[in-house]
């Protein structure tokens, strides 16, 4: 029998925890409160997972380990736990002080850091966080590895013999389809899939995967801030409409209100 | 909505809550006494919160549309029960050897509360399930039977627990099913009529009580492990003013024959099974309550804050706002009650009086604040499309089955008199 050079591939995807998408947004004297709200997995992040675990799913031993990885204070750990409960196999908490203000730029560099020991095939992650909605942190990554980057996915096909993937984007005009050699990042979209539950079996074995606990200072990365937030305002109250009658009525408005 | 704490590092099983003993015999005037720091009633274990997050999403997103349409129809959507078991929530104490997750009690208290939350009619589907019939097998049962029955319960076939008869509901012991053993010793014949079968329409495995010898009184109960296909006839599927999607059945046992190895324990001992099963069953159906008045106090309040009359939310009117504290804090109080008697029974401490108190107090305040929620909401609180409604409907069950609560109040009275004689 010919024997196969191994191709099992190692995927990693970083994840982040932040405020829970059904809470309702309060805005104090110092911006967004967060102080006691509700936090989860990122929705995108989550879909990330789901995709990585489906992934497996799909192609069984060819997957060789999922690992997902943030970068967050204590209680970020708390999304690690929920990763390894849908499937992921082990999680690395980068672990800041409370309130340290970690950007998009300071997460790239830590994970093409992380990338360079734990050398994934292919970095899956959310198309953005809910919280800032940057989307900087895929294309920074991508940028500084000279990898191939497909971002807001709604479709991954991996050929892992080939080591390539075929992604389909939502673009404005439609859909784009790229095909990309590994190692590349991906970025997902809301239509890639719909996440699981957590099973309670799979919630049980979730602690005994490891765990690795980081500081910033072990990844030797400049996590320093390069933004300063100047002010934070929540958007003006919505005013009510009027209702027309007719297509006159519309460009009268229109002219009334000045934009024809 | 129970806020989520700081976790100290706690595993379920291991927490044993000492007493906390006061060093003696020093006069001195001294306060600096190293008491142990004690979690609150609060505290859960990381798997535990985890597992109530996972469930409360399941609960709102896959079980909350078809809560409207199952009342209606009277009916269990398969699908959710097919949900239940793939998200391994029929198993939650049942040892991963035989499928399960191994869980603790309080986990499955704590699906139950969620699940009621959004629908008490499959929370009590899968209470039953868990808390009587799995928690039977794993206590009472061999190992034969453990290891034929328990992978079953945990992959996909319902569970039925069958004491009730039309002649035997708080006198469960003076049921008359018969149990005849066969000559040969191989098989019993059984003969009789069971009521108010929960789960009974869709389930695959019973639990069915049935006396061996009349004579012997309740000494005489034994369990019998019935699979559907043995021959069980659903006599009649009961049309109920709530837990609608939930199935009660009369069950017609005419003849039917069970093979002597499914004798679960020993001939004689059902009553004893059966009394300690509902003992800790109890806690569950507190869960539902307590879920259930959670449920609906939370969809009516957010209504009433929303709802604007005479220039301002009706939720802000003082006359409101006293009410909804007033129905707050019965729910707290009862859940406290409920997660204690769960915690109790983990420390292996006697919880008989506590499961009652549990039970008994929550099933009062289900019901009222069940009632309130649909009085904030007004005309939108009492049409059936709304969902508030249904939530009170629902609650009359929880003084009714597993001991009503005149049984819970004899019960704690015994305590009381024995404490206090």
């Amino acid at each position: 029998m010919r024997p196969t050079a191994p191709s099992w591939l190692k995927v990693l995807v970083p994840i982040k925890r932040t405020v829970d998408y059904a809470v309702k947004i309060r805005v104090g004297a110092n911006g967004v409160e967060t102080a006691g709200v509700k936090h989860s997995l990122n929705p995108f992040c989550e879909i990330a997972v789901e995709e990585a675990v489906r992934l497996r799913e799909r192609h069984k031993k060819d997957i060789e380990n999922i690992t997902v990885v943030t970068i967050g204070p204590p209680k970020a750990a708390d999304v690690l736990r929920t990763a390894l409960a849908m499937g992921a196999d082990s999680a690395i908490h980068v672990e800041v002080k409370d309130g340290v203000i970690v950007e998009p730029l300071a997460v790239a560099r830590a994970l093409k850091a992380i990338v360079g020991e734990e050398k994934p095939d292919i970095v899956l992650m959310g198309k953005q966080a809910i919280d800032d909605d940057a989307s900087q942190t895929g294309g920074m990554l991508a940028g500084m590895l000279s990898w191939p980057q497909a971002n807001f996915a709604s479709k991954i096909e991996l050929d892992v013999a080939g080591k390539s993937v075929k992604v389909a984007r939502e673009i404005d005009g439609g859909l784009e389809t790229l095909s990309m050699d590994l190692p590349a990042v991906v970025t997902t979209d809301l239509r890639l899939n719909e996440p699981r539950y957590a099973s309670l079996p799979n919630i049980m074995k979730a602690k005994k995967k490891p765990l690795k606990k980081l500081k910033p200072e072990d990844l030797k990365v400049d996590f320093s801030p390069r933004l300063e937030t100047v002010k934070v305002e929540a958007p003006p109250a919505r005013k009510g409409g009027a209702k027309v009658e007719s297509v006159d009525e519309v460009v009268a408005k229109l002219k009334e209100a000045g934009v024809l | 909505m129970i806020p989520r704490i700081s976790r100290r590092a706690l595993t379920a099983r291991s927490v044993v809550r000492p007493t906390a003993i006061l060093p003696s015999a020093h006069r001195s005037l001294s306060t600096e006494v190293d008491l142990p720091s004690l979690p609150s009633l609060y505290a859960l274990t990381e798997e535990e919160e985890m597992l109530r997050d996972s469930v409360r999403k399941f609960a709102q997103e896959v079980v909350g549309p078809k809560v409207y349409e199952m009342d209606e129809a009277e009916q269990m959507d398969p699908a959710i029960i097919k949900g239940l078991f793939d998200q391994g929530l029929m198993a939650i104490e049942t040892d991963p050897d035989h499928g399960g997750a191994g869980a603790s009690f309080t986990s499955a208290i704590l699906v139950i509360e969620e699940l009621a939350k959004v629908d008490p009619a499959v929370s009590v589907l899968c209470d039953v399930h868990n808390t009587l019939v799995n928690t039977v097998f794993r206590k009472y049962a061999s190992k034969e039977l453990q290891d034929k029955y328990l992978p079953q319960l945990s992959a996909d076939k319902l569970g039925s627990f069958s004491l009730s008869e039309p002649g035997s509901g708080s006198d469960a012991f003076a049921l008359t099913t018969k149990a005849t053993k066969s000559e040969d010793g191989s098989y019993y014949t059984l003969s009789g009529t069971k009521s108010w079968v929960t789960n009974s329409f869709e389930a695959d495995i019973f639990l069915v009580f049935a006396t061996v010898d009349s004579s012997a009184g309740y000494k005489g109960i034994s369990c019998f492990v019935v699979e559907k296909e043995m021959g069980i006839e659903i006599a009649k599927k009961e049309q109920k003013l709530g837990i609608r999607a939930s199935s009660t059945c009369v069950l017609n046992l005419d003849d039917i024959k069970v093979p002597a190895e499914n004798l679960l324990g020993e001939e004689g001992k059902g009553y004893k099974y059966a009394i300690e099963i509902l003992n800790e069953g109890r806690i569950g159906i507190a869960g539902q309550m307590i879920g259930l008045a959670q449920g609906a106090f939370d969809k009516s309040v957010k209504y009433a804050l929303e709802r604007k009359q005479f220039g301002q939310a009706v939720g802000l009117f003082q006359g409101m706002q006293m009410q909804f504290s007033e129905v707050a804090t019965e729910i707290e109080a009862a859940r406290l009650l409920t997660y204690n008697a769960a915690r109790l029974k983990e420390e292996g401490a006697n919880f008989t009086k506590q499961a009652a108190m549990a039970k008994y107090y929550s099933s009062v305040v289900a019901q009222k604040a069940a009632g309130r929620a649909i009085e904030w909401a007004g005309g939108m609180g009492y049409t059936r499309e709304t969902g508030i409604e249904k939530y009170w409907r629902d609650s009359m069950i929880g003084k009714i089955y597993e001991g009503s609560s005149n049984i819970q109040l004899l019960t704690i009275g015994k305590f009381i008199t024995k404490e206090h004689s």
